[in-house]
């Protein structure tokens, strides 16, 4: 699959080698999939907008100052109890106005990127590597192994994500990032164990497999060098795309209570902002934005990530 | 059977070949692809034509425009992003080109019919070969489901399907690879058309099949005194079959010579190279000969006669000048009826 | 066809035993007291708390209990809620509300989001098609909960067409806004998904053929193209309907629909183990009957898939 190099239909490649060609060269040469998935990405402006977006958030999550001076919790009652949003002062304080506890809903949102973005990366990289185990014996090994682990991601499947996570986040009177961390990845690491399982499969079957195994390969040399790198494309994208899901997660559970607790997070400030819809909508619009801009970055680069790769669906 | 002539200078469909006319004529026609790196030039200025009981195969190898000619006679070229620039497709004296839509389509499949070389990716995987074939005679000639079927099986009988009767339900998958094409000929049979154009009928069978299902094909064409246009790179399969042999390179007719002339003197360099990289029994142990070089890129088609940078007779005059199509005559001057090359040193490739 | 099914169905006896379990563990041994709960801030009595546990069975082992509860099940028996109301009662009472909202939404998704995916899928690249693209992305990156506070927003607060909270649930016009909210995200995939099918069968051989063939465009598209390209959307509708009635606890909640997301939400927030666990065990069999009913479908849909 990796190997683009064939012998032209008319004769042997050493002649092919030696004569000068100055019109047909261009196509023949040789490039690895990766290397084309980059072409392609580079000239996607869908990925140069998420990626653009995306770098944002992740400086928003490390750096919140950056953005804003104004601590937000920091709660001034008596001036700017639900102040209306001064759509012209651009990084201030009341650029988006102020909630209910007269905190400045500009830094609130800028503050409560971290816990989405550590949420989304912690359980995607925790999904990623149960799952990807998971699936990788399951496909490689096949047989008992592969029907017990099967049954085990059907049975996690029988349980939607918020549902589990509703229930396991329950038990925890404290609720911290890393709870709902853990609560998260318990219950979606199922869609990345079938999809490396699928992948794994797929790549047993390649003849570079058998003939690497014909060369007397060992079992974990043909995992790790042979396999892994070919299953990579599916599970990024498939990643990629779950994080968003992740993310949006979290802020529901926050929303309905059973997320975060006592910290700045958008779930949550979208969740307090909820009785004052009627009066002070931008309190939850403009968290509600931020998050669904998240979301939306993440699938898009997931998108265009498959593109690259599968560029015959565009 | 309805005709779709429009009454005009020409004949009419059923007094065929009254005046000698060929059944289709293809003049001059481009076809290019406009793609992201740039036009693709797929064919450039092609001619060649069929009569009714005529066979011609058209030779080259993948990338010469072969089957691209055959796709805009057909009409199911891609557009966008193909393009016909200029040139004409003469059925019947009448160009297909400029027809309306609707009127093309009667053509499609009752008149002109084409054979595909995959037929297990050409069927449809989730409809019976029976519904695909009796489709033919639903669609063009408004029969019932029940008398549609009862064609099918006639139809698959015609050609030699076994136990035709009780596999009319089965699905494409469930045929082996030389019966699927059968159903790939019975299905361009179906409305016994005047044109059949079977795109690499055979490449994708093994070996042995592929004699059985060539023999039918000419059997049947024989038959129903029908033209065919045999797609192929094949040498082999055409030697048998062909009247006469249009050979293609980046998108032109570089040769053209009745079947047997052909094979005896070629006119052209690549021709001629086509040939010797056959394998022969009498040159065992000897190295295979091979064309060198690669097929030209469709972007980029090397400027003078697109074979230049792989023609061992190569001069400064073929990287700078197209050479036409020329006839091709004796020593002594006389025309050899029916070839023509386009090479600038016809003389020296066919009498030298 | 029969074996394939009684297979079938013999697999899915562990999945749903290890489905349930896996529930039914997080709900009664992990910490947090359920009785305790049930008095809430209260100082509690510890003779009387033992007295419940003792009720509730709480105070046996954990397996016995899930043993009793299974061996109920088998009776109709779904046990009883700390209330005392029997589970099944509650999901009497639930889940046909539930149900119509799901099937409210499952329609809207099949018609409008089927019909989004062929017109799109067959006019791919032009404007329409970029106009629904970038709509489905939006609709499947806001998150369910911001859908339903914007439709309450401006469709029921600020231009008054709708009832920001439903009333009646037998009535289906107050239920087509909270219908939409559950089936946005649904819609948009399967608007996206048609779309991807479409595209790829409109490139394959046979749709090549089917014009060689000279076949009118009606046929072509409505036989052709759609016979191969709604195989996996179909499969993917059948497993939906599950989800869609499992998704419902944050429609219901904004619209507050008394049904079984309500009811489960309630019961999660207080630790009302049984009727927790009584509806995740509907669900679960939802889940179960539904994918196998795909996988039938699956193969009747597609003669190349054989039961083995």
């Amino acid at each position: 699959m990796l190997n683009p190099t064939q012998a032209p239909e008319a004769g042997p490649v050493s002649a092919a080698a030696e004569a000068p060609l100055p019109g047909g060269s261009e196509i023949t040469k040789a490039r690895s999939l990766g290397q084309d998935a980059w072409r392609e990405l580079r000239s996607n402006p869908i990925f140069w907008v998420s990626a653009v977006l995306l770098v944002l958030f992740l400086l928003m999550a490390a750096v919140p100052s950056l953005f804003t001076s104004t601590d937000p919790g920091h709660a001034d009652l008596r001036n700017h109890y639900l102040g209306k949003p001064e759509w012209g002062h651009f990084f201030q304080p009341d650029w988006f106005g102020y909630n209910g506890q007269g905190q400045s809903v500009y830094a609130r949102t800028i503050y409560g990127a971290r816990a989405s973005v550590i949420i989304g990366f912690c359980v995607t990289l925790g999904v990623t590597l149960v799952g990807g185990v998971i699936g990788m014996f399951a496909g490689y090994f096949g047989g008992l192994l592969d029907t017990l682990l099967s049954r085990l991601t059907d049975i996690f499947f029988g349980i939607p994500l918020l549902l589990g996570g509703m229930v396991l986040l329950q038990a925890f009177t404290h609720r911290t990032i890393w709870t709902v961390v853990l609560a998260l990845a318990t219950f979606g690491w199922m869609p990345l164990a079938r999809v490396m399982r699928g992948a794994v499969i797929t790549q047993k079957q390649a003849d570079f497999v058998t003939a690497a195994r014909a060369l007397g390969a060992g079992t974990t040399r043909i995992l790790l060098r042979h396999i892994l790198p070919n299953t990579l494309a599916p599970v990024i994208v498939v990643a990629t795309i779950a994080l968003g899901g992740f993310v949006s997660t979290e802020a529901t559970l926050s929303y309905l209570g059973i997320g975060l607790q006592s910290t700045v997070s958008w779930g949550v400030d979208i969740s307090d902002a909820q009785n004052v819809l009627r009066d002070a909508p931008h309190v939850l619009l403009v968290p509600a934005s931020f998050l669904s801009l998240t979301v939306l970055s993440f699938i898009l680069l997931g998108d265009a990530v498959r593109d690259a790769f599968d560029p015959k669906l565009r | 059977m309805t005709t779709i002539e429009k009454t005009g200078a020409e004949p009419s469909a059923r007094v065929e070949d009254a005046d000698g006319g060929p059944l289709l004529e293809v003049r001059d026609l481009h076809v290019e692809f406009h793609t992201r790196d740039g036009v693709a030039k797929a064919v450039n200025g092609v001619n060649y034509s069929v009569s009714a009981g005529e066979t011609l195969a058209v030779l080259g190898e993948s990338g010469s425009g072969k089957s691209v000619t055959a796709q805009a006679i057909m009409g199911i070229l891609d557009m966008p992003p193909g393009k016909i620039p200029q040139g004409e497709i003469l059925f019947r004296g009448e160009d297909m080109l400029t027809m309306a839509p609707e009127e093309r389509r009667k053509i499609r499949g009752r008149r002109i019919a084409m054979i595909f070389q995959d037929a297990l990716s050409a069927l449809n995987p989730v409809l019976s070969v029976g519904y695909q074939l009796g489709e033919m005679f639903r669609v063009h000639q408004g029969l019932s489901k029940k008398d549609a079927k009862a064609k099918a099986i006639e139809l698959m009988e015609r050609v030699r399907i076994p136990a035709a009767k009780e596999r009319v339900g089965d699905y494409p998958h469930q045929f082996s690879g030389g019966m699927r094409q059968r159903i790939m000929i019975a299905m361009a049979l179906a409305l016994e058309p005047d044109l059949i154009i079977a795109d690499e009928p055979t490449t994708a069978l093994d070996v042995t099949v592929q004699a059985q299902v060539m023999d039918l094909l000419a059997e049947l064409q024989r038959e129903y005194n029908m033209g065919l246009i045999l797609i192929t790179h094949d040498l082999g399969v055409v030697a048998d079959v062909a009247d006469k042999i249009a050979v293609m390179y980046a998108g032109r007719i570089v040769e053209t010579a009745p079947v047997h002339e052909l094979y005896k003197r070629p006119a052209h360099p690549y021709t001629k190279g086509l040939l010797d990289s056959i394998p022969r029994l009498d040159h065992k142990g000897q190295e295979l000969y091979a064309i060198k070089g690669l097929p030209p890129n469709l972007l980029k088609i090397p400027t003078g006669c697109a074979f230049n940078p792989r023609c061992p007779k190569a001069q400064d005059i073929c990287t700078t000048e197209v050479p036409a199509l020329a006839a091709v005559a004796e020593q002594d001057g006389t025309e050899l009826p029916g070839r023509g090359s386009a090479c600038h040193f016809w003389k020296e490739t066919i009498h030298g | 066809m029969g074996r394939y099914v009684a297979r079938r169905l013999l697999q899915m006896i562990p999945v749903f035993i290890g489905t349930t379990l896996l529930i039914f563990l997080m709900v009664y041994s992990l910490p947090g007291d359920p009785v305790k709960a049930l008095f809430g801030q209260r100082a509690s009595d510890p003779a009387t708390v033992e007295r419940l546990r003792h009720q509730f069975g709480l105070d046996k082992p954990l397996l016995t209990q899930y043993w009793d509860y299974i061996t109920g099940l088998f009776r109709g028996d779904f046990g009883q809620s700390f209330t005392g109301r029997p589970v099944a009662d509650l999901m009497a009472d639930a889940f046909p509300v539930t149900i119509r909202l799901a099937l409210l939404a499952f329609g809207i998704e099949i018609v409008i989001g089927v019909t989004l995916g062929v017109v799109t899928g067959l006019m791919r690249g032009k404007f329409l098609d970029r106009f629904v693209l970038v709509f489905t992305l939006i609709v499947t990156s806001i998150p369910v909960f911001v859908i339903g506070f914007v439709t309450v927003f401006l469709f029921g607060l600020k231009w008054k067409v709708i009832t920001p909270t439903v009333q009646d649930s037998m009535d289906i016009a107050q239920l087509f806004a909270p219908a939409m909210v559950l089936g946005a995200l649904s819609l948009a995939y399967v608007s996206r998904l048609t779309r991807t099918t479409v595209v790829e069968n409109l490139r394959a051989d046979y749709m090549r053929t089917a014009l060689a063939k000279g076949l009118p465009r009606r046929r072509i598209i409505g036989v052709h193209l759609m016979r191969n390209s709604l195989i996996p959307v179909v499969t993917f509708l059948g497993t939906d309907l599950g989800t869609l009635m499992g998704g419902a606890i944050v429609t219901e909640g904004i619209f507050n629909i008394q049904g079984v997301g309500n009811t489960l939400f309630r019961a999660i927030q207080t630790s009302e183990g049984p009727t927790v666990v009584g509806i995740v065990t509907v669900l679960v069999l939802v889940y179960l009957v539904s994918s196998l009913v795909v996988d039938l479908l699956y193969a009747v849909l597609d003669p190349r898939i054989r039961y083995a």
